[in-house]
């Protein structure tokens, strides 16, 4: 008995020791960042520290924040990010439910095109969308992201359509039927009946869709923040790409203060455009990790 | 299965639909209306556009787009004359093709780790998933611009020395490589990790312990139960995975198309970009089909085994009907036999 117990343990500690190492490459970027950020630049040449800065130091963040106009980014970003996703919510769940409730001709078809157009890449739609937009006026404008979400064709909409078709799919038909019998037509049943019932689903495509648009920042920048002139529209991210340039504007036209950029300022930079995310994970994270498992995505 | 689905295949070309099947149906098309008229818009029109524009200089004007007709024109010129397209488009592939497997395996170690009696298991899927959050293609440009995408302390050098010693030289190249970017190769499995872990917690345990109970060890296990049910999820964690790469910033061949379709010069364009984004559109779907075929094409085992035994039954069956047919036709012959020999034969009957 007891040897089996020593193996038992034995085995315990290495998937401990395992899961504890690679929790660690995990973690390694984001608290170099932390560390790196909080550093004052005597700190950064001082090869004998490495880790723990001598003293915190969050001018670099205000610096960061400063070049960056945070806090009017930050409300951009929320719109860009945000309003998308609702839009994507309502058009992928209605879309979903029709294809999981309903049978027609061409269903089949349309999945398979639904599947097609997640492995497509967006640069081959890229030109004419680009073009398109321009025709009508909308390039540039935040409009650029809602047709789209509207017509369920937003940023990995096929995802969202997919995870509502599995959802929907084992709401139980009867409970459907029952609320026909009892007078409610077919919209009216989706909205009243099986949408409530499917929360998590909603919860999931939320929340990725919000961070997928949040860390989306090619398109972003194509169709709503501009790439060859600005539009006003912007979001953090992509104030995170043109960190360098941004940040020696700033230090010109800034009062005395303004230091040369730094790694420490990037760094600082850097977590500040995943500090939104950051925390909502924190506070939803329960949510985020359970959302696979809630949506049946991986099949009964 | 065979055998119901053609009842139904039947049942179904019999029997006309109803007017609520067809009420039905119309219902459902309204609600897929919306995908639809998108799919028209955004993937239909835009893709036959893009193609056309492919075809074509693009110049603009402030008088509009001049279209200017040069055939194929545009993709000899990617082929020919483009310095960074190609070498970027080969490196992609080998990175794509190497980091891939790399991720899904990875992705599915973890799964396998966690789904155990662990403690802190909440803990450990917080820190797994984590990176899924904030990786975005700016982000991963800071921290691999500062070094922080790769782990000083590893020595990644004296690994790239001893694979070279083996491999040719563009092979080993693209290897350390990998090497170097481990942590991004790593950040990138989060959703996977999900994936399979959602999927390991629905095989049913009974399936382990009568495997146990027949002698199996813990490494026949994983071969013969684990990896056969969690087929199909592998299969999705690699689509995933390259969908997610492709369209990644970090993949410089995009950056790479926006750059020719804002350039101002002569050749390139608007025209020069769709065909560079045909072209890369036609590798990723090629390296998630070939991907697919190689997943599917090999069945195990077991599903070979109930072929086989289908088979076998099936030519049973064949056999017993054939008898059974030869015997109605021997008695008919008997019959007819006898009838014929109607009066010069005892027939039973008992006169004569």
């Amino acid at each position: 008995m007891g040897s089996k117990e020593k193996e038992g343990f034995l085995k315990q500690f290495v998937v401990y020791a395992l899961l504890i190492c690679i929790g660690f490459i995990y973690l390694y970027p984001i608290l170099y960042m932390l560390s790196s950020s909080l550093m004052t630049l005597d700190d950064l040449l001082d090869s004998s520290i490495n880790w723990i800065p001598s003293s915190l130091n969050f001018a670099n963040y205000g610096q960061a924040a400063a070049s960056m106009e945070f806090w009017k980014t930050l409300g951009l970003s929320i719109v860009i990010a945000g309003v998308p996703t609702i839009l994507n919510v309502i058009s992928c769940s209605i879309v979903g439910y029709g294809l999981a409730r309903f049978e027609f001709p061409g269903k089949k078809v349309i999945l398979g095109i639904i599947i097609f157009s997640f492995i497509l890449p967006s640069q081959i739609t890229m030109i004419p969308t680009y073009v398109l937009y321009s025709n009508i006026k909308i390039l540039g404008t935040i409009w650029a992201f809602v047709l789209p979400a509207l017509l369920a064709q937003g940023i990995n909409a096929p995802i969202f359509i997919l995870i509502f078709f599995q959802f929907f799919k084992q709401v139980p038909k009867v409970l459907i039927e029952a609320a026909q019998i009892d007078g409610a037509g077919y919209f009216k049943s989706f909205v009243r009946i099986s949408l409530p019932s499917a929360a998590p689903a909603i919860l999931t495509v939320f929340l990725f869709s919000f961070v997928w648009y949040w860390n989306e920042s090619y398109l972003t920048q194509m169709y709503v923040s501009g790439v060859m002139q600005e539009t006003g529209w912007t979001s953090l991210v992509v104030q995170l790409q043109k960190f360098s340039t941004n940040y020696s504007e700033y230090a010109q036209t800034a009062a005395s203060g303004a230091v040369t950029l730094n790694e420490s300022i990037s760094m600082a930079g850097t977590m500040l455009s995943i500090l939104p995310v950051l925390l909502m994970y924190f506070v939803l994270q329960r949510y985020f990790v359970e959302s696979i498992d809630r949506v049946g995505i991986t099949g009964e | 299965m065979s055998k119901e689905s053609r009842e139904a295949k039947k049942n179904k070309t019999k029997i006309k639909p109803g007017r609520l099947a067809r009420r039905e149906a119309i219902a459902g098309l309204l609600f897929v209306t919306p995908w639809i008229i998108g799919a028209l818009i955004f993937l239909v029109y835009t893709m036959g556009t893009s193609f056309y524009y492919s075809l074509n200089n693009i110049r603009i004007t402030p008088l509009g787009k001049n279209f200017n007709f040069i055939g194929v024109g545009n993709y000899t010129q990617i082929m020919v004359a483009d310095a960074d397209f190609l070498p970027q488009l080969v490196e992609y592939i080998t990175s794509t093709v190497l980091s891939v497997p790399i991720i899904v395996v990875f992705a599915l170690i973890i799964a396998m780790l966690l789904n155990g009696k662990i403690k802190f298991k909440g803990f450990f899927r917080l820190i797994f998933f984590l990176p899924v959050i904030v990786v975005s293609g700016p982000v991963m440009g800071m921290l691999s611009a500062q070094g922080a995408a790769s782990i000083s302390t590893i020595d990644t050098q004296a690994i790239s020395n001893a694979i070279s010693e083996f491999l040719p030289g563009g092979m080993a190249t693209a290897i350390s490589e990998l090497f170097s970017n481990m942590i991004t190769i790593l950040w990138y499995s989060g959703v996977q990790i999900l994936i399979f872990l959602s999927a390991l917690q629905k095989i049913d345990s009974s399936m382990y312990e009568a495997a146990q109970m027949d002698g199996g060890s813990g490494w026949e296990c994983f071969w013969k139960i684990t990896l056969p049910t969690i087929k199909p999820m592998i299969l999705l964690n690699v689509v995933y995975s390259i969908v997610f790469i492709s369209g990644n910033e970090q993949n410089s061949i995009i950056t790479l198309i926006q750059n020719a379709m804002f350039s101002g010069t002569k050749e390139k364009g608007y025209g020069y970009a769709s065909a560079m984004a045909w072209l890369y559109s036609l590798v990723v779907v090629l390296i998630v089909a070939i991907f697919a075929v190689l997943l599917m094409a090999r069945k195990d085992i077991y599903e070979r085994q109930v072929k086989k035994a289908k088979r076998e039954m099936k030519k049973e069956a064949r056999l017993v009907k054939k008898i059974e047919r030869r015997g109605i036709r021997n008695a008919k012959k008997i019959e007819k036999a006898r009838k014929k020999r109607k009066y010069s034969t005892y027939d039973g009957s008992g006169d004569y």
